[in-house]
């Protein structure tokens, strides 16, 4: 067992030890990577064990940052209310926004409300045996629901601006490195947290279960399961991924708008997966950080080209590789596993052949 | 005796079509019952209409006092109705093991599956029903790989694992070689040791070898009920059925 997976082990090393071999400015890039991986899990759980497609993440990661955002927004104020909304003329801080004063409520939140969302959502949908591509286009529209409302509310929200000019987490300045790099560690564990549980997951019955209801869901029905209780539990396990990867997100990067969870972001987040490889969990991680390194390289030395380079990605991906990165590394090493084969038999034919003489 | 099914004048309206027109069906305790008729003739409705497939338009079914005419799939199943259908209709993605482990007579909820571990009587039971479809060597195949015979094979066992009181079989032995299909012909009295079996097959020699009771439906009824000689001499089912056979022979 430690045999087989020292290639994880070594790899959740490496981010651990991370601090001491990158910048500061690389730390916090490779910060949120992890964050986004935290959500490529989640949909690898969802699309690529249950085969539910949802084009809608962007709102459970945004909802996550928000929450997390409001808190940090009100300790950088100070008890006075916030910079956006005297901008936009309240003299009052809303009544929603209160609760949010309390570390624990706004914690919180970053998972309960993403949660309560997806179970909103995927329960009215599943047990109406809503499906496919109905399903995906629903999440979509979901996504441009909270977007317009999120710009549109400005006052409650800072609109497109977003939540930013943060300054300190439960007291400590958010851009000491020291802050920093303490709420990347907590992002490895984090991400090491919920690497761990889903494999667990998908290795037990319950796994089977999703790998079945992928297959022929009504079958599943006539097995005696109910299908619509286990979709909604692993979309909302999803979510909840993806509100806690927003509310890491939003401590590392401090900032959160909406843009961050339109349609495009909650596309690029299905896409992630696809090139890691959609039904494993560690080729999801991997997809995330890869399309997002390469897509800070490209931004950083080529920003024209960036879209084109992913789109071209996403079609090299959907016809040429199926099972995405981890697909390509089990068949190259079972190439390689059935050249030693043959080598093997290649040799006993000699030496039986010897043998004979 | 108390039948285990009743179906009570069920009808079925596919938007203006009726494919079920009031029919009626009974069926006892450890009995095997083929059902038959031309195509159309409303047989694979009716065993949809029993496992929750399809809702009746009105009519009733019951399974010994229960009322299951508006039952949830699931729910029909966790009484003791388990169905086989028409195409295999196996998962493909796990091994053959992994299907016999989900078929397992078992508690279906979320947090009963997560807690879920392989019992010593579990895999013993598991090995043994695979020892009887003959499929135990292929433990660890992914049942996509599996023959067409082998998979209709592996679906009668992921039914009879669940113990079930009735055991509702569409065509079974569809793309299975001869021997295949006397081994299923012994499998399906074997089973009906254990709980009733509804079977609809096509092949009037396998009908013939297996059957006790028989009944034939047409246009979405019921049309007559008896052993295979009855009903050879029943003039209607010859118009429909056996004589067309015949001519075509
Ligand atoms: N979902 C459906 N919608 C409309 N018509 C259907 C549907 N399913 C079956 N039918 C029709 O109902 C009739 C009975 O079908 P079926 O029960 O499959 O017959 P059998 O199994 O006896 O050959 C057929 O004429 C078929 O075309
Ligand atoms: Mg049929």
């Amino acid at each position: 067992m430690i045999k087989k997976n020292w290639m994880y082990w070594l790899f959740f090393l490496a981010l651990f030890l991370a601090p001491f071999y990158l910048t500061e400015f690389r730390l916090s890039l490779l910060g949120k990577f992890l964050c986004f991986a935290m959500i490529a899990i989640g949909i690898s759980l969802i699309w690529g064990y249950t085969g539910i497609l949802s084009l809608g993440h962007g709102v459970y990661f945004g909802l996550g940052a928000y929450c997390m955002a409001m808190y940090l927004k009100l300790e950088a104020s100070g008890g006075r209310l916030p910079d956006f909304m005297e901008w936009s003329g309240v003299n009052k801080l809303p009544w929603f926004w209160k609760p949010f004063e309390q570390p624990v409520i706004a914690i919180s939140s970053a998972i309960i409300v993403p949660v309560l969302l997806a179970m909103f959502l995927s329960y009215f949908t599943f047990r109406n045996r809503i499906k496919g591509v109905y399903f995906s286009l629903l999440s979509q529209a979901i996504v441009v629901v909270f977007v317009t409302l999120f710009i549109g509310k400005q006052e409650w929200t800072g609109g497109t601006n977003g939540l930013t000019n943060f300054s300190t987490v439960f007291g400590f300045s958010l851009s000491s490195p020291l802050t920093q790099i303490v709420l990347y560690l907590l992002t490895v564990v984090l991400l090491l947290s919920m690497f761990l549980f889903s494999r667990w997951l998908t290795r037990s019955r319950f796994g089977r279960v999703l790998v079945a209801i992928r297959d022929s869901e009504n079958r599943v029905r006539f097995l005696g399961f109910n299908p619509t209780t286990y979709k909604v539990f692993v979309y909302s396990l999803s979510a909840a991924f993806a509100g806690i990867a927003g509310a890491m997100f939003v401590l590392q990067v401090g900032l959160i708008s909406p843009a961050m969870m339109g349609i495009i972001p909650s596309i690029e987040m299905v896409l992630w997966v696809a090139v890691g490889g959609r039904s494993s969990l560690i080729g999801a991680i991997i997809g995330a950080i890869v399309t997002n390194g390469a897509k800070s390289f490209f931004s950083e030395n080529y920003p024209d080209i960036w879209l084109l380079f992913l789109g071209g990605l996403f079609i090299a991906v959907v016809l040429f590789l199926p099972n995405g990165l981890t697909g390509v590394y089990q068949s190259v090493r079972q190439r390689k596993k059935q050249g030693e084969v043959r080598a093997n038999e290649a040799s006993s034919h000699v030496l039986q052949r010897v043998s004979r003489f | 005796m108390k039948p285990v099914l009743m179906c009570c004048s069920v009808s079925v309206d596919f938007d203006g079509f009726y494919a079920l027109q009031g029919a009626d069906l009974k069926v006892y305790p450890h009995e095997v019952r083929f059902l038959i008729g031309p195509n159309g003739a409303g047989k694979t409705t009716l065993l949809d209409v029993i496992c929750g497939k399809t809702r009746a338009s009105s009519g009733k079914v019951l399974f010994y006092s229960h009322d299951i005419t508006d039952m949830p799939e699931h729910k029909i199943v966790q009484l003791g109705i388990s169905r086989k259908f028409q195409s295999p209709s196996i998962f493909h993605q796990l091994t053959v093991w992994e299907n016999m482990e989900l078929a397992l007579k078992q508690d279906r909820g979320l947090f009963a599956v997560l807690r879920a571990k392989m019992s010593e009587a579990d895999r013993d039971m598991i090995i043994t029903l695979l020892q009887r479809i003959e499929l135990l060597d292929y433990a660890d195949q992914k049942a996509g790989s599996l023959s067409h015979g082998q998979k209709q094979w592996l679906e009668i066992g992921m039914q009879l694992i669940q113990f079930p009181q009735l055991l509702l079989l569409d065509e079974p032995i569809a793309g299975m070689s001869a021997a295949e299909r006397e081994r299923t012909g012994e499998l399906i009295h074997e089973i009906a040791r254990d709980c009733a079996v509804v079977i609809v097959e096509h092949d009037m020699d396998f009908v013939r070898r297996f059957s006790k009771q028989v009944t034939v439906m047409h246009e979405g009824k019921v049309l007559c009920e008896g052993t295979m000689e009855d009903i050879q001499q029943n003039e209607k089912v010859v118009e429909i059925y056996l004589g067309r056979e015949e001519k075509a022979c």
